[in-house]
């Protein structure tokens, strides 16, 4: 939940000619933008590209939203939309991209800078290792739940599905997130 | 097995607070007697809390800025029923809607029904006889027909490219 004005309020005066207000919202936004982003290519630097195109999109379109879901299921299915154009244009595969392998080819390269990754042992840096082993719609399906403080009916929205399909997938998402944590850090999960 | 994923199921629908009123009783009432409901329950819990505890990425510092200069050369689009009139719209299908059911009267009006019956069909023109190669002959007719192909090709390849980006979606 964020403090001080609404997005409503935001919006408003953006669209009163206020544009340095719209600056409060790509404060808001900009982490989750980017980390789905994210999850559609590794490369940081095309996630960033990808970032800064939905929020300008998400500017020139202002008018057309019309404030009958939250600003933030408006803007988060621009995202989705926005990356998988982006995709199609550099050719890219949008899903299985079997990160398993990607992981392990990284792994087998420097026993000692791996070491020193595990070392670290937190939580937060083993589910999000976990999170970047998924599948793009696995990790994009939790981040919206988990981070994008979305409902299902509102992630429904965003992916253009239903609302039980949207279950059916978080459940299968947890189950693989489950799966990779147990293979790839279950030393680290016995030492929580 | 199909009873284990029924048990995650309903536990994490219990976690996530979707549960019906009577379904969540049932469930609590499980939790507090049943031992492998209570060991699955606090796996998954765990994994819950554990995703909750993820964090965001965070794009490079200037990132803001960026976003911000970019927007500074565009203006807001005026929202598109301000210059989309559906009146107009409507209006202009319902017109079009009415002269082909007025071609289809007039037709069907001009038509002699008392001649039905009549086995030995006149035809003025010999269907034989007629070249239909002069047909493709003609430029405009080819042109025509060209533009028709590559505008059938065109949307032939954006219906598979559709197609296969759902396909690797999924």
């Amino acid at each position: 939940m964020h403090t001080g004005p609404s997005d409503n309020e935001i919006l408003s005066r953006v669209l009163q000619g206020d544009q340095q207000a719209y600056a409060e919202i790509v404060k808001r936004y900009q982490a989750f933008v980017f980390t789905i982003a994210l999850r559609y290519t590794p490369n940081r630097e095309d996630a960033e590209e990808i970032a800064q195109d939905c929020f300008v999109k998400a500017f020139r379109s202002l008018s057309d939203f019309r404030g009958e879901s939250k600003f933030s299921t408006w803007l988060y299915t621009i995202v989705t939309t926005t990356c998988l154009t982006f995709l199609r244009k550099k050719k890219l595969e949008t899903s299985s991209l079997d990160n398993e392998k990607v992981f392990e080819a990284a792994d087998s390269l420097d026993s000692g800078f791996r070491a020193n990754q595990i070392e670290q042992k937190s939580r937060i840096t083993m589910v999000n290792k976990a999170i970047a082993l998924l599948s793009t719609d696995d990790a994009q399906i939790l981040t919206l739940f988990y981070k994008g403080e979305q409902s299902l009916e509102e992630i429904a929205q965003v992916l253009a599905i239903e609302a039980n399909t949207v279950k059916v997938r978080l459940h299968r998402a947890r189950q693989r997130l489950k799966e990779k944590m147990e293979k790839h850090f279950a030393a680290e999960l016995s030492d929580l | 097995m199909n009873t284990q994923q029924n048990i995650e199921e309903r536990l994490w629908s219990y976690i996530d607070g979707v549960s019906g009123v009577e379904e969540k009783s049932a469930i609590e009432e499980l939790l507090q007697s049943n031992l492998e409901w209570q060991r699955k329950y606090r796996e998954l819990l765990d994994i819950h809390e554990l995703l909750h505890s993820s964090e965001l990425e965070e794009p490079s510092m200037r990132f803001t800025r960026n976003v911000m200069e970019e927007i500074a050369r565009y203006q807001i689009a005026p929202a598109t029923k301000t210059y989309l009139n559906k009146r107009i719209i409507y209006g202009i299908g319902t017109f079009l809607v009415t002269m082909i059911i007025g071609f289809l009267i007039y037709g069907f009006g001009q038509t002699d029904w008392s001649a039905g019956g009549n086995t030995n069909v006149n035809i003025p023109v010999d269907l034989g006889k007629v070249d239909y190669t002069k047909f493709f002959n003609n430029t405009y007719v080819n042109i025509f027909m060209m533009v028709n192909i590559v505008l059938g090709l065109g949307l032939l390849d954006r219906f598979l490219s559709k197609k296969k980006a759902e396909r690797t979606a999924h």
